[in-house]
């Protein structure tokens, strides 16, 4: 780098100057010279890095973020409304599509707290598979992001693995529930089915490669000058705004924040029986986001491997009546999510449909936090943080 | 977690393993509160909290296992910062509104259609009860204790208004305004009351039990119109499926 002084020759100075500070130079510059007056950017509602249909206004000084006001709502289904109107059994189908990358995971505690009001309890291998087709739409949901984010930092091939590898989980997940995606797969008391032949071998396997994947990703990413230079030091959560903004899941945990609800919630499916570790970062970059998922995402896989091994035999449906009744009174039941804490609180009055449905999605506390994340960065790294944050519109907008 | 030093939590050993988790991984199911008396963590957590708050606390009651307490409306706020500065608890998780007035029946009960629920008519409210007809609710959490409590407060009927925890939690923002634009609860001494899911211009407030659900209202559902008898079952009889115990 070198340096014109005021008598025109040029001077290399013999140190080495960091690449943010060199920026920040830049900008000093710029803002001499130039009147530059703030500018509106509207970015979205149909962006690549907003999964949808996330619409961000940007107030510009140059290239340096002002003030960012997402506008959220253009996918709202009301489904809080549609709940009033439908049956429990009815109601899983608008639920799988509030993440629906892991629409699986959805669908859980809902049929969980309508099974704690019910008073019945899923018999044993029911809530083996629940547990494994719950990390698998975690796998899959994550290793979507494993590979996006590399294409927010312009890493095309990333993103080419993720789809194709992603492919593995999905197939499995479409093997035992006939959906890719939206299975409808729970029922108040069990599940639908039992595991088609062969399954657990094709699960062994799809496992193993989704760790090698996570092992490419590592190689390719995580070590990357450019990745690095991209995402280290950039969106940074402290650790009490994110939980006092509801951030919850990877991001929350990339922050230092040793909270993971398989763990330390209330117990829900065979958690308790498994062995695995929490990760946490302490920088609450969005790197740390990124490495935090690397991380949980071989450790489901390794959990998943675990439970392949002790699936237990017996029924996969306990006995309900045909008609589903729920009888009167109020859960709050939560689960960790892939995006985050998942939550619902449901008001029952005695009647076949609940008589108030809260639903609480990871992704709208986790964006909610983005005007005042968003203060003060440069717009190239808006994208990366939006990647880092990894929402999915569904989960924001319900 | 040995720094912990909370000296008004008389709770027993076996149960504050699982609910608190000062040893993570060794959650034992089996080990649900006994169903007659308080679970110890909540007990303790509802001392705490009846113990700053007096006669603020106007209802109470544990919900598998969740503290479910209701405060006086001028007490929201001091019942937020109470949350967050003595019950550890930082991490906010939601935000809502509930309306308890039963809606416009749909469909009978006796009319033997099961597809589309019938709530009672009459207006009953949930635990720890409720002064009228609308009520907020948030739940709070502890990340570090790794207990939550779900706090309730009655607003008034025809104008609803309750104090904003913004200033406690910044990640009230949100779900106050989406309680305001579903409700109509106006939040006081919130920094930009503004629509958050609905356009700018849209009138009334969805999820309020008054407001009709257009789609059902233009077409009623059918109800049920395919029925597959079960195995071994004959098919059901017109009109009026029996409730079978399997």
């Amino acid at each position: 780098m070198s340096d014109v002084t005021t008598d025109g020759t040029t001077t290399i100075p013999d140190f080495e100057i960091e690449p943010g500070a060199l920026r920040h130079l830049a900008d000093a510059a710029v803002g001499v010279e130039l009147d530059t007056g703030d500018m509106i950017l509207n970015l979205g509602p149909q962006h690549p890095a907003t999964h949808g249909t996330l619409r961000l206004v940007v107030r510009l000084d140059g290239e340096r973020v002002v003030a960012a006001d997402p506008v959220i709502g253009y996918m709202h289904r009301g489904y809080e409304k549609l709940s009033e109107y439908r049956t429990y059994p009815q109601i899983t189908t608008l639920i799988n599509r509030i993440d629906w990358l892991s629409s699986f995971a959805n669908e859980v505690p809902f049929i969980h707290g309508a099974e704690m009001l019910m008073e019945i309890e899923a018999p044993p291998r029911a809530q083996y598979i629940r547990t494994i087709l719950t990390e698998l739409s975690r796998i899959a949901t994550i290793y979507l992001f494993l590979g996006e984010m590399g294409l927010q930092v312009g890493a095309l091939t990333p993103a080419f693995w993720g789809f194709r590898d992603r492919e593995h989980v999905l197939n499995l997940i479409e093997g035992a529930t006939g959906g890719r995606f939206h299975p409808n797969f729970n029922r108040i008391g069990g599940i639908k089915d039992d595991l088609p032949w062969g399954w657990i071998a094709d699960c062994r396997e799809a496992m193993k490669k989704i760790l090698d994947g996570c092992d490419d990703f590592e190689d390719v990413l995580v070590g990357n000058e450019i990745f690095e230079a991209r995402t280290r030091g950039i969106g940074i959560v402290p650790a009490e705004l994110g939980a006092a903004y509801g951030l919850s899941g990877a991001n929350l945990r990339a922050s230092g924040v040793d909270w993971d609800l398989r763990r330390d919630g209330k117990p829900y499916l065979v958690y308790s029986e498994l062995d695995f570790k929490v990760w946490t970062h302490a920088d609450g970059d969005s790197f740390a986001r990124y490495w935090v998922r690397l991380q949980e995402t071989r450790e489901s896989a390794r959990m998943v491997l675990q439970m392949l091994d002790n699936i237990p035999t017996g029924p996969i449906m306990a006995k309900v009546p045909r008609i589903i009744k729920v009888p009167e009174g109020e859960v709050w039941v939560e689960t960790e999510n892939p995006l985050g804490q998942m939550g619902y609180y449901l008001v029952s009055k005695g009647a076949t449909g609940p008589f108030r449905v809260k639903i609480r999605s990871a992704s709208f506390s986790n964006v909610s936090i983005l005007p005042w994340l968003l203060r003060g960065v440069y717009v190239p790294d808006i994208i990366t943080i939006l990647g880092s944050l990894y929402f999915i519109l569904g989960d924001i907008d319900r | 977690m040995p720094d912990e030093s909370t000296p008004s939590e008389p709770t027993a050993e076996a149960e504050t393993g699982s609910q608190v988790g000062d040893a993570p991984s060794d959650e034992t199911p089996d080990a649900v509160e006994p169903e007659p008396e308080l679970d110890p963590v909540v007990a303790s957590l509802l001392e705490r909290i009846t113990a700053e708050l007096g006669d603020a606390v106007l209802g109470s009651a544990d919900s598998f296992g969740t503290l479910v307490i209701r405060v006086r409306p001028d007490a929201w706020r001091s019942a937020g910062e109470l949350a967050k500065r003595s019950l550890d608890c930082d991490y906010l998780s939601y935000i809502a509104g509930i309306d308890w007035q039963p809606a416009e029946k749909l469909v009978s009960e006796d009319s033997g259609d099961t597809s589309t629920p019938a709530q009672p008519s009459e207006m009953t409210f949930g635990v720890a009860g409720s002064a009228g007809r609308f009520q907020v609710l948030a739940h709070v959490q502890s990340t570090a204790k790794h207990w939550g409590v779900t706090m309730k407060a009655d607003v008034d009927d025809e104008s609803p208004h309750l104090a904003s925890w913004v200033p406690v939690y910044a990640g009230a923002d949100w779900h106050e305004r989406e309680c305001w634009e579903m409700y109509g609860i106006v939040f006081d001494g919130h920094p930009s009351l503004r629509h958050l899911y609905l356009p700018a211009e849209f009138e009334g407030h969805p999820l309020r039990k008054d407001f009709p659900l257009l789609a059902r209202e233009v077409k009623p559902w059918p109800g049920i119109v395919d029925v597959e008898p079960m195995p071994g079952e004959d098919a059901p009889a017109e009109g009026s499926p029996a409730e079978v115990e399997a």
